[in-house]
């Protein structure tokens, strides 16, 4: 039989509803598999062993009843291990979303989108280490300490969303939460050899995200294949009445198993994407990737993204600039620790010169620059205008085709260090998946391949709005018929 | 053009952060450079073009006023660093 903890979510979900195995044996292979390989990936900030056991035993309570019964239980992923990024609340348990300023703050509600899973019935192992505030491409960023990337632990996972990258590949769990704001969630995925989903903005509930930058934030998934990523998608996506910016437009079900024909889909290949400074195996790999596509069916056009180019500084005013106001909240008065009672300047000074790290001082530092007066029309009004053009050129390549594929990132996972003394060059990191968060449509990441040190590379496609379900079943007929996503880290391979 | 110490000072007292010297020696170089590089948007001919806020319609989103329980009063100020008689308890405002 398949190890446990290789088992992918929906075979996972079938064979616990089955009675084949327990939810109590799946959640302590996967305590195992933490126990073993976290001290060198170092994926989790808090880790919640004993009430994962406890949902657990829960959950194989209920299977068995449903199993008794002769019916399916109802809920829908109930018995499954998953992890969360830190920066998602969940009640009773510490959020420091990677930061010391919130290194006491226990969550007192729930995230709309954890809720969901967890009226799913899923076992949660932890919350996941994350680049402070999200704000990083590396985990180099996080108060709690770098993960490290399974396929090589010399090289970062990406970030933000590192730990849950880590986590998948290293098989803790088939499923990992993370954040999207700037490619939070497709460059960790890339990097460590995963399915990666940014949904379209406001298509999953943001209630109970720590905001960063809030016109750009996005939930989503991270997992092992398409299939169990539209399953966490159907079951997190829709209107929620705690978020004004969650978008009435209804959810369509994905569903993975209808029959999906390639042929005649337009993919798009925006010239602006495939420029020098990129590392040749990723350039490589994502062409033949694009070619496979082709013969599977899909029809290939050149189009062009004008402002790609501007997306970077563009992304670097307006991020920092929202996220300079929605820090504001970390003063010292109501949550984290207060450095001072002096006064009351000398408390708000003190508490966040003290609390936040170098990168998320350096943002508020950039975004208050950009909104300061003098400043703002110049910097953060003209970067808002800029953002439309880059918004017109997807709209545009859309009338035209489908899908656009494109690298992720100009390389495969870098080595730690590499970056950090040079803000300017780690933000080059996110040159390919910014724009899609400024345009507000999603995009998706999967495996196509690995460079000669046998680290991971992944494609990404981008879609109109609201067009996960085209990414995913794309993504899905494209697995079928290879296996770079079954490739495993062998240090996740322990007897 | 690169920030000035007096600049970053300036910024930091806006923003409300404490920096040291060391801090904003490296600001003021770090700052610059990114501010160089975001200088190439002035170059963008932006003549009538709409800034984009949200990529959402600009709809205002109306509900009804139903009063709700909020969550526990105890497990908010529980993690509150200081607190009073149910209240958040800050220094003196005025000196």
């Amino acid at each position: 039989m398949e190890k446990l903890t290789d088992l992918n979510t929906q075979a996972a979900v079938a064979m616990l509803r089955k009675g084949e195995i327990t939810s109590m044996e799946l959640t302590q292979a996967s305590l195992d598999q933490i126990e073993r390989v976290e001290p060198v990936i170092h994926a989790f900030i808090t880790l919640t062993a004993e009430q994962a056991l406890i949902q657990a035993a829960a959950a194989d309570i209920q299977l068995q009843t449903a199993r008794k019964n002769g019916t399916n239980p109802v809920a829908s992923m109930l018995g499954i291990p998953i992890v969360v990024k830190d920066v998602l609340c969940l009640k009773g348990v510490r959020c420091t979303c990677g930061s010391r300023i919130l290194d006491n703050f226990i969550a007192p509600y729930t995230a709309s989108a954890v809720q969901k899973l967890l009226d799913a019935g899923v076992v949660v192992l932890g919350k996941t280490n994350t680049d402070e505030f999200a704000m990083g491409s590396s985990t180099e960023n996080s108060g709690y300490g770098s993960s490290h990337n399974p396929w090589n632990v010399n090289h970062v996972p990406g970030g933000s969303s590192g730990g849950s990258a880590a986590a998948v590949s290293a098989r803790y769990t088939s499923l990992g939460l993370g954040t999207d704001t700037g490619g939070s969630i497709r460059q960790p995925a890339s990097f460590c050899g995963l399915t990666g989903l940014k949904v379209t903005y406001g298509r999953i509930s943001r209630y109970g995200l720590v905001a960063y930058g809030s016109s750009l934030d996005t939930v989503g998934a991270l997992a092992r294949n398409a299939g169990d990523i539209a399953l966490a998608f159907n079951l997190m996506a829709g209107y929620d009445p705690l978020d004004a910016t969650s978008s009435r437009q209804p959810v369509d079900e994905i569903n993975l198993g209808l029959p999906f024909e390639l042929k005649g889909l337009k993919i798009g290949i925006p010239k602006e994407y495939f420029i020098t400074g990129v590392q040749e195996e990723v350039n490589q790999a994502v062409r033949t990737a694009i070619a496979l596509l082709e013969s599977m069916g899909a029809r290939i056009h050149e189009v062009s993204l004008p402002h790609t180019a501007e997306a970077l500084p563009v992304y670097y005013l307006i991020a920092p600039a929202e996220a300079s106001a929605n820090l504001a909240r970390f003063d010292g008065v109501r949550f984290g620790p207060r450095a001072t009672d002096d006064n009351m300047a000398a408390m708000y000074k003190k508490t966040r010169g003290t609390g936040f790290g170098t990168e998320v001082k350096r943002r508020i530092m950039l975004g208050t620059y950009a909104l300061s007066a003098g400043y703002y029309d110049a910097y953060y009004g003209q970067a808002q205008k800029v953002r439309t053009l880059i918004k017109r050129d997807f709209e545009a390549a859309f009338e035209s085709v489908d899908l656009i594929a494109a690298p992720v990132a100009p390389s495969t996972a870098f080595r730690f260090g590499e970056h950090i003394n040079d803000p300017l060059a780690m933000y080059l990191e996110d040159v390919f998946t910014l724009p899609a968060n400024l345009a507000g449509i999603p995009g998706l990441t999967f495996p196509v391949g690995f460079d000669q040190n046998k680290l991971p590379i992944g494609i990404q496609l981008m879609g109109a709005p609201f067009s996960e379900g085209l990414l995913l079943k794309t993504c899905h007929a494209y697995q079928q018929i290879t296996n770079f996503h079954l490739q495993k880290p062998t240090l996740a391979d322990h007897p | 053009m690169p920030l000035t110490p007096d600049v970053v000072r300036k910024i930091a007292d806006l923003a409300r952060l404490e920096l040291n010297e060391v801090e904003i020696e490296l600001y003021c170089g770090q700052l610059s450079a990114i501010l160089d590089y975001a200088a190439r948007l002035q170059a963008i001919d932006t003549t009538g073009i709409p800034p984009t806020s949200s990529v959402l319609p600009p709809v205002s989103i109306l509900r009804e006023d139903v009063p709700t329980k909020f969550m526990a009063r105890e497990d908010i100020l529980k993690i509150a660093p200081r607190t009073e008689k149910g209240h958040y308890r800050v220094p003196p405002i005025l000196d």
